[in-house]
């Protein structure tokens, strides 16, 4: 019991007398005049000056308003208590004015100042709950007032208050909405908002204000992608909605170039098998020329903020809120490429369980998404089998999804669960269920003959719902295949005697009338009856005998032309005009008279024109151009304030608009900088075309300018730092390094350049050159410039003929003189470079674990880089343990923020040889300290391995400043395990337990094998060592650099290049089905890990691993299998 | 958004409303009493109504309708779902949701629904925020603000909004600091005639009772993650760490809360933990029939089958049951035609069994379709999945709390077809 009953009761009794008399209509002239003087004695408590009483007497009052009643006389008494000291008394004062000051606004204006101070208040509570009850205040005049007071919350430090603020918008659009362009603005700025707490309030007061402007999304969209995991659950709802919506209007539809992408491919390939690297060139160009045509041609990639939304919204499938699940469910259903929107099937199959409302809204979106993508839910089917508990909405929608899922391997099951659904005592349901076989059988020819029978059995059923339900089905059924089934008719034509449903009765002798051929000798007798009992027939019945007769007497005029004529008399005295309408109509057009005109001649076709079979159609066909999950969807029809679903956009738009300075995001988010790059990679692309010769200063020039566009997305934080540190000293070399490696990319990738620019949207050529330059740089720091020379050399060798080799060398020489005094220009080259890579790095440092990331894109430079990569390895050429950053490596949570109290500590396997101890695995630690406090003398304790295991522990970090963040380097002797290494990481207040567990693909390092040295290492691991699996590649894997890519990404191995025999014999067109080979060691004990993909038709494919090491490859396979069907 | 909510009884008395935008007239909910009467049992009435000019939207829970009113577009599940949240939230305050209990405490919902929406968009639902806005009643409370006419209305300002951590509320201090988990697993199922399983699922859920002090980190794990086939969680729950390494690493919200829930996928076999003969049949001529119920132990894993209960809906036409059970009793409704059978523990030496005639209207046919059976039963410390809590871990703390799991196995939606 609540205390205002226990203090109603305290007051002597008024309550329980008189509460009472509160649920009489308080509108009956009767007892007015008494609720006329309680109000006077609520008017006295009120303005007495005992909290108490006037507390008492507004929980009355607020009683009041919650049934209904009208207390609006008490107004003067009430607003006075607004500034009341009593906290509760003045939070049911508030309840009252929002609900009476519409009506007495003169009034309400009393109240305004005090809420006027409460937004100045110190306490962020208040100031938001004063706006809050300002802006629910809806009288007009305050609305300039409003209006201040939003834009002053919009900027107030307190996120709180910024979120009343985005709440009050749609309130004062409601109430004027001429004050709409000063609130865009508004929710312009809230939008760029970066807490969570904000971002479900603004977009939903977008949405309700100005759901067209689009635009305002852009800079934004990737954060909201990013925020949305922490936004309370409602703000999710609404926000994925939105960016459903959006991103229909940005991206391109992932389904529409499947067709056009294996058309694509295969022109590819056959151009890249007849033709030599000059010849590619002038395709390039002839494709650049018609780049128009080929637009269209370009195979579909999805754009990288496109797969973000897909990626970030996945977790929240599994969410406790139905209303999440089914915005995530709708997005993934209108926005995913078909092989991922399988992932949402299970989370609505799951809401089945839920409240039966939260049942029906699901079950009527499966019901639309059945229809488009069956295979979805067909591994559900049976948990759409149906209760007799169930309420029968839900039934008929059941049924309606298990229609939807029928298909020829699983009628035969469907159909005998159909069976007991028939004997439901529910007859609503059973005639859904006999509508619902009608369907199956029209739908799988091969199940027609047996739901025919079925159908004609349920007519001696008892219950005369069943049967008439029955005949309309079943006439259905016969119209598509009459001749077969006269015995049918036949007895259909008997159960007239008996069935009184109109429209079974009227079914019955349409199928008589339409086929009385086929039944000759009766159909004249059930015209007979017919005629006898016409006048108590039904209208449509009668329509139906009308028809019968005309039909009869055109084919049969001998037996029927009396009875015809007396049905016609009849019908012509019908209260009915449509009756009577109809039998002067038949009687002009069948019996000839003189005036009869032409049309009589055609009687017979006219009536016994062969008619096309029904079409029996799911009611929830075509439904899915309304956005699933919404009210219109629900009814089938616009609701107000719906927003339609836009088409997919022929071209993408602009992808830019939603890039972001990088100054003004948070580390987290700064996936964009990568189209920043690529804006900078477009301009960057005449300087490679035409560089060819050229040197120094035509090179530097460009950096230069890209060096200003680079600064302007500059400032990122720790990574590059300490990239540019260590690299500060070898600059040098590095620089050199460069021009070789720029002149050798130019000769053989220009035109490769161009393709990727057409054909990609993702910046390849950017990924690719930014690994060159992590290669390079690794190198440069430890390597002599001999060995450069000698890499430089293979690597030449490996694609051009002898004698160019020794040309190129020369050249190199020449040009690393020339630039070895270090010009200026070129010092400031590779410092921007080295700031541009470390954005780059930055960029894909994302809270989601992103394996879509590659370490490689391009899949000429890939093999390069692999070709150097193993090439430096198998000299034994130990680097030092410089790091590069995270970036493409998948990078795993050690320690969560709210674990570590503002500690979080990411690891990423670094797949850096660990200089200490070469058997190690280097990981690579990243350390955020974003609390407030400093961190102080970060190390690891208390180290427990499973037996063999070793650990190089990471030098202690002495002190990490609040909001800074450090990396670390450790290695770990996994001892070619995947057991985890658990260990304690030490502040000097706290320890934390960690694990690192590595997965298998990171117990390898690359070796380098030739094709020839594969092959034979292949031959002796045959047996045992080796595992064979057969597998089918992701749609959006098939082409090589995506399996080079993926595997790559998968384990830290090495390609075998493909293509080595080539350097002999001008090359030989590429097989139809490329192998791609790929090769390691493991780090501990070195032994070999061989992988093999060889690739057939239409994305099949054949995994081999050759290990010595079973567990290994075992677990490989695995994983390389996950990485190759994603 | 929802602009305004109205509460209807099952009589159809509406006896409570709430406007966040403009008032709109009780009379719209006429086109609700009139679906209603139409549906005849209110689990038939659409939860979603279109009248010319607004949107209806409605949930059934504890004999009264909830019905939300909006005028423009907007998702149903939304409207639903925050419907849901509202019962629960009276439930959660006063321990049930019925006509009775808010009429009793209009005061305390209604301050309630003000803080649950604002302009029609839900602003805290979250039950341990809404508590330290506004207290919720107990008799001792109710006693001392009669006296001395404090308020149930927090006298600080509730923080929890603005943390990190919404669903906890700031400085929870226990003396006892306890944590209990209850695993409790519905078993879904439908069987045919002849005892086999047409369809059979586990449905469960981890349910936790959190009292500790502080800012707890918790760390569930259970011994066989892998037997979960699709899960969802209380926001809590860190959807990484689950992803990485399958366990339940989470802040708890203070108080009780549905911890995950999840689904075995129907790939396993599941157990059956009772098998049922049954024989109904309607006679052709004497308008009578016969019933036999028997029910015995299948795969209880050596636990006791307890708070067995059978329930069979009649066809309509069926006047009386005269039964005898030789376990537990029985009752027949007259009004709904339903036979519920406590049958309570299950003795495998001697199995229970009901049986006797049935009579039926005269001169009504013979019912077309025999009646299903829905059984209800409890088997405690058995989740029938076989899913295993291994360890809790808690971090943050230095306190060492108490610790407890209970594993619940009951039936779901448990059919037998006859």
């Amino acid at each position: 019991m609540s205390s205002s009953s226990a203090f109603n009761e305290e007051k002597g009794g008024s309550s329980s007398v008189g509460e009472p008399e509160y649920g009489h209509d308080p509108a009956s002239g009767g007892i007015f005049s008494s609720d006329y003087k309680r109000h006077d004695d609520l008017k006295e408590m009120l303005d007495s000056n005992k909290d108490s009483l006037k507390l008492e007497a507004m929980k009355r009052i607020v009683a009041m308003i919650a049934r209904g009643k009208n207390a609006s006389d008490l107004f003067p008494a009430v607003v006075k208590n607004v500034a009341c000291k009593n906290i509760e008394v003045k939070k049911l004062v508030y309840v009252y004015l929002v609900r009476y000051a519409e009506e007495q606004q003169d009034l309400a204006l009393l109240s305004i100042s005090t809420f006027q101070r409460g937004l100045k208040d110190p306490n962020q509570l208040i100031r938001a709950s004063a706006l809050r009850v300002l802006s629910s205040i809806r009288v007009t005049i305050i609305v300039p007032i409003m209006m201040l007071a939003i834009k002053e919350a919009a900027s107030d430090m307190s996120p709180y208050v910024r979120k009343t603020a985005a709440h009050a918008i749609p309130k004062l659009y409601s109430l004027d909405p001429e004050q709409k362009d000063q609130l865009i603005e508004v929710i312009e700025k809230l939008l760029a908002d970066k807490t969570t707490l904000v971002a479900g309030s603004v977009v939903m007061a977008f949405e309700e204000v100005c759901p067209e402007r689009i635009d305002l999304i852009h800079k934004n969209y990737r954060k909201l992608c990013n925020l949305l995991i922490d936004v309370e659950e409602w703000g999710q709802v609404v926000i994925i909605n939105m960016l459903t919506r959006y991103a229909r209007t940005q991206f391109l539809n992932p389904n529409i170039n499947e067709s056009l992408l294996e058309e694509g491919g295969g022109a590819d390939k056959t151009f890249y098998g007849s033709d030599e690297d000059e010849d590619e060139d002038e395709e390039e160009k002839e494709k650049k020329a018609e780049a128009a045509a080929m637009a269209k041609r370009k195979p579909y990639v999805m754009d990288p903020d496109h797969r973000l939304l897909l990626r970030n919204t996945k977790p929240l499938l599994q969410s406790r809120n139905a209303a999440v699940v089914m915005a995530v469910a709708q997005l993934y259903f209108h926005l995913a490429p078909k092989a991922e929107v399988g992932v949402i099937a299970k989370a609505l199959v799951r809401l089945l369980r839920s409240h039966s409302e939260v049942q029906y809204v699901v079950l009527q979106n499966v019901a639309t998404m059945t229809i488009k993508r069956r295979g979805m839910f067909e591994p559900y089917l049976k948990s759409f089998y149906i209760r007799s508990t169930d309420p029968t909405q839900i039934k008929i929608l059941k049924l309606e999804v298990l229609t939807n899922l029928a298909n020829e391997t699983n009628i035969s099951t469907i159909l005998r669960e159909f069976q007991t659904y028939i004997k439901s005592m529910d007859k609503d349901f059973v005639a859904a269920t006999i509508q619902a076989i009608g369907r199956c059988a029209t739908n799988i020819g091969e199940v027609r003959d047996t739901c025919l029978n079925g159908l004609v059995q349920l007519l001696s059923n008892r219950d005369e719902l069943v049967v008439a339900e029955s005949v309309v089905v079943i006439k259905k059924l016969l119209q598509m295949q009459p001749e077969k089934h006269s015995d049918i008719i036949k007895h259909m034509a008997k159960l007239t005697d008996n069935i009184q449903v109109p429209m079974a009765r009227a079914s019955i002798l349409w199928l008589i009338g339409e086929y009385c051929e086929h039944v000759p000798k009766i159909a004249p007798d059930v015209l007979r009856k017919m005629a006898k009992s016409f006048t108590n027939e039904e209208d449509i019945v009668k329509l139906q005998i009308l028809n019968l007769a005309a039909k009869l007497y055109l084919t049969n005029s001998k037996q029927t032309k009396l009875l015809t004529q007396y049905v016609l008399n009849l019908a012509k005295y019908d209260q009915n005009y449509d009756i009577r309408d109809r039998a002067r109509f038949i009687r002009q057009l069948i019996v000839p008279t003189e005036k009869s005109g032409a049309l009589s001649k055609y009687a017979k076709k006219l009536f016994l024109a062969l008619k096309p079979a029904p079409v029996l159609e799911s009611p929830f066909k075509d439904r899915d151009h309304f956005q699933l999950g919404s009210l219109s969807h629900l009814l089938n029809a616009k609701a107000g304030g719906y927003q339609e679903l836009p088409d997919w956009p022929e071209s993408a738009p602009d992808a830019s608009v939603r890039n972001v300075e990088v100054k003004e995001s948070v580390p987290e988010w700064t996936k964009c900088s990568s189209r920043e790059k690529r804006k900078e990679k477009k301009v960057e692309k005449p300087f490679y075309s035409d560089s060819e010769g050229e040197s120094g200063p035509t090179e530097s020039a460009d950096s230069e300018s890209d060096s200003a566009s680079g600064s302007e997305s500059g400032s990122e934080g720790s990574g590059s730092a300490s990239e540019s540190e260590e690299s500060g000293g070898v600059s040098v070399s590095e620089e050199e390094e460069e021009e070789e490696e720029e002149e050798k990319k130019t000769k053989k990738r220009e035109l490769k350049k161009a393709v990727q620019e057409s054909e990609s949207e993702q910046s390849s050529e950017e990924e690719d050159r930014k690994h060159e330059r992590k290669m390079k740089q690794q190198k440069s720091d430890s390597e002599s410039e001999s060995d450069e020379e000698e890499e430089s050399e293979s690597e030449s060798s490996q694609s051009e003929s002898d004698d160019s080799e020794s040309e190129a060398e020369v050249r190199k020489k020449k040009k690393a003189a020339e630039s070895k005094p270090p010009s200026k220009p070129a010092k400031r080259e590779t410092t921007k470079e080295k700031k541009e890579m470390s954005l780059l790095d930055l960029d894909d440092f994302e809270p989601a674990p992103s394996p879509q990331v590659t370490p490689v894109n391009n899949l000429f430079s890939n093999s390069l880089v692999t070709d150097l990569e193993g090439l430096s390895l198998s000299e034994a050429v130990l680097l030092p343990a410089t790091i590069t950053p995270s970036s493409v490596l998948k990078s795993y949570e050690l320690l969560h923020r709210i674990t570590g109290e503002g500690l979080s500590v990411e690891y990423c396997f670094s797949r850096q040889p660990f200089s200490p101890d070469a058997n190690m695995v280097a990981v690579q630690m990243q350390f955020t300290n974003s609390s407030a406090s400093d961190t102080k003398s970060l190390h690891m304790e208390d180290v427990k391995l499973q037996s063999g295991m070793r650990v190089k522990e990471f030098p202690e970090i002495e002190s990490l400043p609040a909001g800074e963040t450090a990396t670390a380097v450790m290695g770990i002797d996994f001892c070619d395990s995947t057991q985890a290494a658990n260990f304690q990481l030490c502040t000097h207040t706290r320890k934390f337990f960690v694990s690192i567990q590595p997965p298998v693909g990171e117990l390898m390092r690359p070796v380098f094998l030739t094709e020839n040295e594969f092959k034979k290492e292949q031959g002796q691991l045959m047996g045992m060592n080796e595992i064979t699996e057969k597998l089918t590649l992701d749609a959006k894997c098939r082409n090589e650099h995506a399996i080079v890519q993926r595997v790559t990404t998968a384990a830290n191995l090495s390609r075998v290049p493909c293509g080595s025999d080539k350097e002999c014999s001008p090359p030989v067109p590429p097989p139809e089905h490329p192998v791609h080979r790929f090769a390691g060691r493991t780090v501990t004990s070195g032994s070999l890990v061989l992988v093999t993909v060889a690739t057939r038709e239409e994305g099949a494919a054949q995994l081999t691993i050759n290990c010595e090491k079973m567990v290994i490859g075992t677990m490989l396979v695995k994983d390389i299998l996950l990485a190759l069907t994603q | 958004m929802i602009n305004s909510l109205f509460l209807i009884s099952h009589s159809g008395d509406i006896f409570l409303e709430k406007h966040w935008k403009s008032v709109i007239s009780r009379s719209v909910c006429d086109y609700f009493l009139e679906a209603k009467e139409k549906a005849g049992d209110p689990e038939n009435v659409a939860p979603v109504l279109q009248t010319p000019h607004h949107y209806l939207i409605s949930i059934y829970r504890g004999k009264l309708f909830f019905l939300s009113v909006t005028q423009t577009e907007v998702p149903p599940l939304f409207v639903i779902e925050f419907l849901h949240r509202v019962a629960d939230t009276f439930q959660d305050y006063f321990g049930d949701c019925s006509e009775v209990v808010i009429k009793e405490n209009t005061v305390t919902v209604y301050e309630l629904l003000e803080e649950m929406l604002d302009n029609g968009f839900p602003l805290a639902t979250e039950s341990n925020v809404l508590k330290e806005m506004i207290r919720p009643p107990t008799i001792l409370r109710s006693v001392v603000n009669t006296l001395t006419g404090g308020s149930n209305v927090g006298g600080t300002l509730p923080t929890g909004q603005l943390s990190n951590v919404p669903w906890r509320r700031a400085g929870v201090k226990y003396t006892n600091n306890e944590a209990y988990f209850d695993v409790i697993e519905e078993i879904d199922a439908i069987l045919d005639k002849s005892g086999t399983t047409v369809f059979a699922e586990i449905q469960g859920v981890v349910e936790a009772c959190v009292k500790l002090t502080g800012m707890p980190d918790l760390t569930l794990s259970f011994m066989n993650p892998r037997l979960l086939d699709d899960v969802s969680f209380h926001p809590c729950v860190r959807f990484k760490r689950w992803e990485s390494e399958r366990v339940l690493s989470f802040i708890p919200p203070d108080g009780n809360f549905r911890l995950m829930s999840y689904h075995v996928s129907s790939q396993n076999l599941v157990a059956i933990p009772v098998y049922v003969k049954q024989n109904i049949s309607f006679l052709e001529t004497g308008s009578c029939g016969r019933l036999d119920i028997t029910i015995g132990p299948k795969q209880t894993m050596g636990k006791t089958v307890e708070n067995l209960t059978v329930t069979i809906p009649m066809p309509k036409s069926v006047l009386s049951v005269n039964l005898t059970a030789t376990q537990g009793t029985y009752t027949f409704d007259l009004t709904t035609k339903v036979v519920l059978w406590d049958v309570g523990k299950l003795n495998p030496q001697k199995l229970p069994n009901l049986r006797g005639s049935i009579s039926i209207q005269t001169g009504s046919p013979k019912p077309e379709e025999n009646p299903s059976i829905n059984i209800g039963l409890q088997i405690q410390q058995l989740a029938i999945s076989g899913l295993k809590v291994s360890r809790l871990d808690m971090y943050g703390e230095k306190y060492k709390p108490f610790k407890g799991v209970k594993y619940v196995t009951k039936a779901g939606k448990f059919q037998v077809r006859t």
